[in-house]
């Protein structure tokens, strides 16, 4: 049997299967990576201190990986078309998505330098050693401590931004917009 | 003979003196008592040992003349694995005593002992760490210790030293491969010692998990000494 194919490709309306998943898989990793992260530094030396450490690390660099991925991903799949809204905010939606994608890097970038700098090479879950960002020095690794911290709280500032923009989305402008990120038919 | 890092106690230095004391009167009566022993250098040492302020003694004529541990140079480095992140740590203060004679190692003697309160893994927080009772223990005992029972050669500058090593109480046998190499003087003695720190009940309690830290830990040194004869 034969079918006629539509001249014209239907309108994407949703994200692909692949950058819905990596949108999911990130959001939690990233999500629990920042929840360990402020945990874990607050505790005194332990085995689950050492052990939280090791698994934030693992975490950080799987997200590097998979950012990496999904950059890659991202710039050979277009998106769905913006739903309709102002211009201000259609830019400012794609201004956070720039600074979100810029974070996916430079926090886990940022950790692992400092985890370089400390004198502590990170083990990709104990198994695989990764080279050192930058060679072992103290001033070093405390520039990188705080920068690792404060971009963690930039890409959580932009996390929120990112919700609250769904949140207006969802509630107010009742537009859809989540559907564009949650699997179902077209 | 005795080469020490730290700086001598008045005590170390009477003990010294009065042990240089004893080694020129037996160095004396050695000269008198048996001729064929005094050939060539020995009346100028006798003489040196005189005269030097603190120096070495051999107490016994069978023990080989004594080195001198060089502290600048020599080094004593521990490396572990902490869930597969190798983690280094070094010793800032240690004592070496040798008495070798590279041409009868087996006459020879070598004792070392480490400071575990100048151990340091880099980091304040983790230094303060270790001296606790669950590491090294150092109000208990601070010094962890190396006595050799035999030594012999294995060719090519290498040597094996056998002995005891004690660290927090515990005392095990271990045989430590040696490497000398002689330039200008200096005797540059390294090598690699492998150790289960749960032999020696480092890291206790909660610690013995070694998953998280692991059992193995390679010692390594590099000792120099000055005065130890041609190999």
């Amino acid at each position: 049997m034969t079918t006629v194919r539509p001249s014209l490709k239907p309108v994407r309306r949703r994200y692909d299967g692949v950058a819905m998943l990596l949108h999911w898989l990130l959001a939690v990793a990233i999500i629990g990576a920042f929840c360990m992260g402020l945990y874990m530094t607050g505790l005194s030396i332990s085995p689950t201190r050492l052990k939280l450490y090791n698994w934030h690390k693992w975490a950080g660099v799987t997200i590097l990986a998979l950012s990496a991925l999904r950059l890659l991903w991202r710039l050979g799949h277009r998106p769905p078309a913006d739903l309709p809204m102002p211009a201000w905010q259609a830019r400012a939606a794609h201004l956070v998505h720039g600074l979100l994608y810029a974070a996916f890097f430079a926090v886990p970038l940022s950790g692992w330098a400092y985890s370089s700098a400390a004198g502590f090479p990170v083990v990709w879950f104990g198994v695989l050693p990764l080279p050192n960002l930058v060679a072992p020095d103290k001033a070093l690794a405390a520039t990188f401590k705080l920068a690792h911290e404060w971009l963690a709280y930039g890409l959580a500032a932009l996390v929120l931004a990112h919700l609250g923009a769904v949140v207006k989305h969802v509630v107010l402008d009742r537009d859809g917009l989540l559907q564009r990120m949650l699997p179902g038919r077209a | 003979m005795q080469a020490r890092l730290n700086q001598g106690l008045p005590t170390r230095l009477a003990t010294s003196l009065s042990i240089t004391a004893l080694s020129v009167v037996s160095a004396a009566l050695m000269l008198s008592a048996t001729p064929l022993m005094a050939q060539t250098k020995a009346p100028a040492k006798v003489a040196a040992n005189a005269a030097a302020p603190a120096p070495a003694t051999a107490a016994t004529p069978a023990a080989p003349a004594a080195a001198k541990l060089v502290p600048a140079g020599s080094d004593i480095t521990f490396t572990f694995k902490q869930m597969g992140v190798p983690v280094d740590g070094h010793f800032k203060r240690f004592d070496a005593q040798l008495a070798f004679d590279p041409k009868k190692p087996e006459t020879g003697k070598v004792s070392l002992a480490i400071d575990l309160s100048a151990a340091t893994l880099g980091d304040p927080a983790f230094d303060a760490e270790l001296v606790k009772p669950e590491w090294f223990n150092t109000k208990k005992v601070p010094q962890a210790t190396f006595q050799s029972t035999a030594i012999k050669a294995l060719g090519g500058g290498k040597f094996e030293a056998t002995g005891k090593l004690s660290i927090k109480g515990q005392v095990r046998d271990v045989v430590v491969p040696v490497t000398l190499a002689q330039a200008g003087g200096t005797t540059t003695a390294t090598g690699v010692v492998a150790i289960k720190r749960l032999d020696y009940n480092i890291g206790d309690g909660e610690w013995k998990d070694t998953s998280m830290v692991a059992n193995d830990v390679q010692v390594k040194f590099k000792l120099n000494f000055t005065g130890v004869g041609p190999l």
